[in-house]
């Protein structure tokens, strides 16, 4: 001992840091990014691996050469964003259109804002929007899952998809519904892009993260509650025009979403009222863009328009305060 | 059985106790004391004895200097070798008595066997004043004066006295052993604050990670038979001991901002302290020693020692075996709210509950890097404030938002920089904003004062 070191309390902290929440995240898709491998084959690693890749590298280069301060991809925020933009693409995506929604997502949405914690809305949400609206082409030619050694598969709409266009064509939900089995949607046999494949992998994952307390269930128990609620009670007044609360729960990257979007730390309110208000908001909205907008599915709106209103959450749900009123 | 804790916040960190198998030891006298005047919360005791004078063991060598504050009683016998300015454990320059240490002559009339009295005196004035003249204050780390504690203001009335005996902070262990070893005299000195309270009901508050201690006490307080003396067994959770939080988690009332634990009806003193009581009522014992953890992962020989007020830390260290190679930071107290301590030439005070030893690994703060509004700090906060708020308006110098965003409120229990994953300075920050809506308020009263003052003339 050389020199006493002398400063305030605490003198200890606990074993949490960014980097430990964020790869307890990364933990938490991997079943799912194993799960859409085995079931999309190699294309989807393809996928995977672009978009990981240039999430990193733009994080790295931005940081590096344009704001000029410590590089922060140690910390794995920019890994998540990688997968989670990667499980809202379809595996057939070329690699410069997953390239550029990693450039929006990572160079726009967050970097632009200064870097982790400073973004208003979900970077991964925001990539995949993008990409949505400048190539639906590519981003709406879903595929039937084809399996790690399977032929290439037919391609097809998703479930959602699918339902929009027989209600134009003037057919009934219920004979449109009646095409899918629900144990195959829990068990990641529908089309869809990756992420939204396989419910039970996604759902193992976020019990991981709760178990471990990196996220509380709050927001994502509410969003599952209004859309249940919501979808019944549209579902009990017509069910030949809405569809039911199970299909509206297991299909399209509501489950991803939910668990994995909604909760991201930055974008979500703080306390747990705020939480369930911008669970219920997300849940609803998504809702209304399903049975009544011009997109088949509607979380990622649902998310991103929750997510612009959370400072107000944050300023409206307080925890009660110690001893006031 | 039910476990009780507080309602908000709170965290969990490892709670290290290595030295709760060390039974309290007698630390051998050091050559010369150094007696701080400011041992205190109050003014500073005023020195009554002058340089050449002999001194007794338990003889008072300062007295009160206000309404809040405590006599300062010799704790070895000898000659006083200067009253001089001396540097404390912070490195500020201090009042001290120096005393060159000459046998071990206690005063008349102090009671130093073992003998254990247990019959409580009827008047709760004598108490209160007995206690008072022994020179107690709260052990639990504020050093309260206690027989002001115990003297509820015009219009307030105590309900119920509680004995802080959850020693929620990591690694600290002397008032755990104090409940093993000393659990009788514990309970008699519980017995007498409730007296002196009028006989209120009284509650012995112990973490369940002390097992053995709630066991002793319950056999304890079974055969002494005193009625109205409760143990309640307390989850692990940290601040517990902090005085809001215990009447919470006992009383399930909150004391309000800037209110003293009386308003609803909560006396709270630590297990040091009842002991304190039990010395100074029963024995005419004065506090002249405390008991001293002193332990860390690094530090070869945990031990639990009985300390006379004012040794050197120095002088305690090298009786353990000196500072060891990869300690890094000393602490005075425990690990969250402990006081890192820049001099080692330093005294004890009576306050001084713990040395800590850390190394660089486990005490080195890591480079603060973005808040990622996990909201973590929030959560752990047990006011219920918004640490990553106060720290920004904090750094803005924005004090009426701090004040708005209730920074006095915050105890420093350290729960929130604990807790951020970001490792964001959290709590350094909030106490500049704390610090200066203290004042504020303060100076606002005092310009109410002055108003209504010449409103009268």
């Amino acid at each position: 001992m050389s020199k006493l070191l002398v400063s305030p309390s605490p003198h200890i902290h606990s074993k949490d840091s960014t980097k430990s929440l964020m790869l307890d995240v990364v933990i938490a898709l991997i079943p799912a990014v194993i799960c859409s491998v085995i079931f999309y084959g190699w294309q989807e690693l393809l996928v995977l691996g672009v978009s990981v890749a240039s999430c990193m590298l733009l994080e790295w280069a931005i940081t590096k050469y344009m704001l000029k301060k410590p590089s922060t991809i140690g910390d794995f925020s920019a890994v998540i964003t990688g997968i989670l933009l990667a499980l809202n693409l379809p595996y057939t995506t070329p690699w410069w259109v997953v390239f550029t929604g990693a450039v929006v997502a990572i160079g726009v949405a967050k970097m632009t804002f200064g870097g982790i914690g400073q973004n208003i809305w979900n970077p991964a949400l925001v990539g995949r929007v993008f990409l949505l609206v400048s190539f639906p082409t590519y981003m709406t030619s879903w595929s039937a899952p084809k399996g790690l050694f399977g032929a290439d598969a037919v391609s097809g709409a998703t479930p959602l998809g699918a339902i929009q266009e027989g209600i134009m064509r003037g057919a009934s939900v219920q004979d449109l519904t009646s095409a899918y089995n629900y144990k195959d949607m829990l068990f990641a046999n529908l089309g869809g892009s990756a992420g939204e494949v396989c419910a039970l992998a996604l759902l193992l994952g976020f019990v991981y993260l709760c178990c471990r307390k990196v996220v509380k269930p709050w927001i994502t128990l509410s969003i599952f509650a209004t859309v249940a609620i919501t979808s019944l009670i549209f579902w009990s007044i017509d069910p030949s025009r809405f569809t039911d609360p199970a299909f509206n729960l297991l299909t399209g990257g509501l489950i991803l979403g939910a668990c994995f979007m909604a909760t991201d730390y930055v974008t979500s309110p703080m306390s747990v009222w705020g939480g369930v208000v911008f669970g219920v908001g997300i849940g609803f909205l998504t809702m209304m863009i399903r049975y009544f907008g011009s997109y088949p599915e509607g979380v990622s709106f649902a998310i991103l328009i929750m997510n612009s209103v959370v400072p107000l959450l944050n300023m409206w749900f307080k925890q009660k305060k110690f001893g006031r009123k | 059985m039910s476990k009780h804790t507080f309602s908000i916040g709170g965290v969990h960190p490892h709670d290290n106790k290595i030295s709760r198998e060390c039974a309290i030891e007698q630390l051998p006298l050091a050559p010369t004391v150094y007696i701080s005047v400011a041992q205190h919360i109050g003014a500073p005791s005023v020195p009554c004895v002058a340089v050449g004078d002999k001194v007794m063991v338990g003889q008072v060598i300062a007295e009160p200097g206000g309404f809040v504050g405590a006599f300062i009683h010799s704790s070895v016998s000898g000659t006083v070798k200067s009253i001089a300015p001396r540097a404390d454990l912070a490195g500020r320059a201090t009042t001290h008595i120096e005393i060159a240490v000459e046998g071990d002559e206690w005063m008349e009339g102090i009671d130093t066997s073992d003998t254990l009295i247990t019959t409580i005196p009827d008047d709760p004035k004598a108490i209160v004043e007995k206690i008072k003249l022994g020179g107690v204050v709260g052990l639990g780390g504020a050093t309260f004066p206690t027989h002001v504690k115990l003297s509820p203001p015009p219009g307030s009335k105590c309900e119920r006295v509680i004995i802080n005996g959850c020693e929620c902070e990591p690694y600290l262990t002397s008032d755990f052993r104090t409940l093993l070893e000393k659990g009788e005299q514990v309970v008699v000195g519980a017995a007498l604050l409730k007296k002196a309270m009028g006989d209120v009901p009284c509650t012995i508050a112990i973490e369940e990670n002390k097992p053995e201690a709630i066991a002793h006490i319950n056999d304890v307080i079974a055969k002494l038979g005193y009625s109205g003396i409760e143990v309640m067994v307390m989850k692990m959770m940290y601040p517990q001991g902090g005085e809001k939080q215990l009447i919470d988690a006992v009383m399930h009332r909150q004391v309000g901002s800037g209110a003293l634990p009386i308003s609803v009806g909560a006396v709270v003193q630590n297990v040091a302290t009842a002991l304190a009581v039990y010395d100074a009522v029963q024995k005419n014992k004065p506090i002249v020693d405390n008991s001293v953890t002193v332990t860390g992962e690094c530090f070869p020989k945990q031990a639990n020692l009985l300390v006379r007020v004012g040794t050197p830390l120095q002088y305690i260290i090298d009786y353990l075996g000196g500072i060891p190679a990869d300690a890094a930071k000393i602490i005075s107290g425990g690990p969250m709210m402990g006081r890192a301590v820049a001099n080692l030439q330093a005294a004890t005070v009576k306050g001084t509950g713990a040395l800590l030893f850390l190394t660089e690994k486990q005490t080195k703060r890591a480079p603060e890097t973005n808040c990622i509004r996990c909201g973590k700090c929030a959560d752990a906060c047990p006011m219920g404030l918004e640490p990553f708020l106060l720290n920004k308006l904090s750094k803005a110098a924005d004090w009426d938002g701090c004040e708005a965003n209730a920074a006095q409120d915050c105890i420093e229990c350290g729960c929130c920089l604990y807790s951020c994953p970001a490792h964001i300075p959290l709590l350094d920050n909030i106490r500049v904003g704390k610090g200066a809506v203290l004042s504020a308020i303060r100076a606002r009263a005092a310009a109410a004062k002055a108003a209504a003052e010449a409103a009268k003339k």
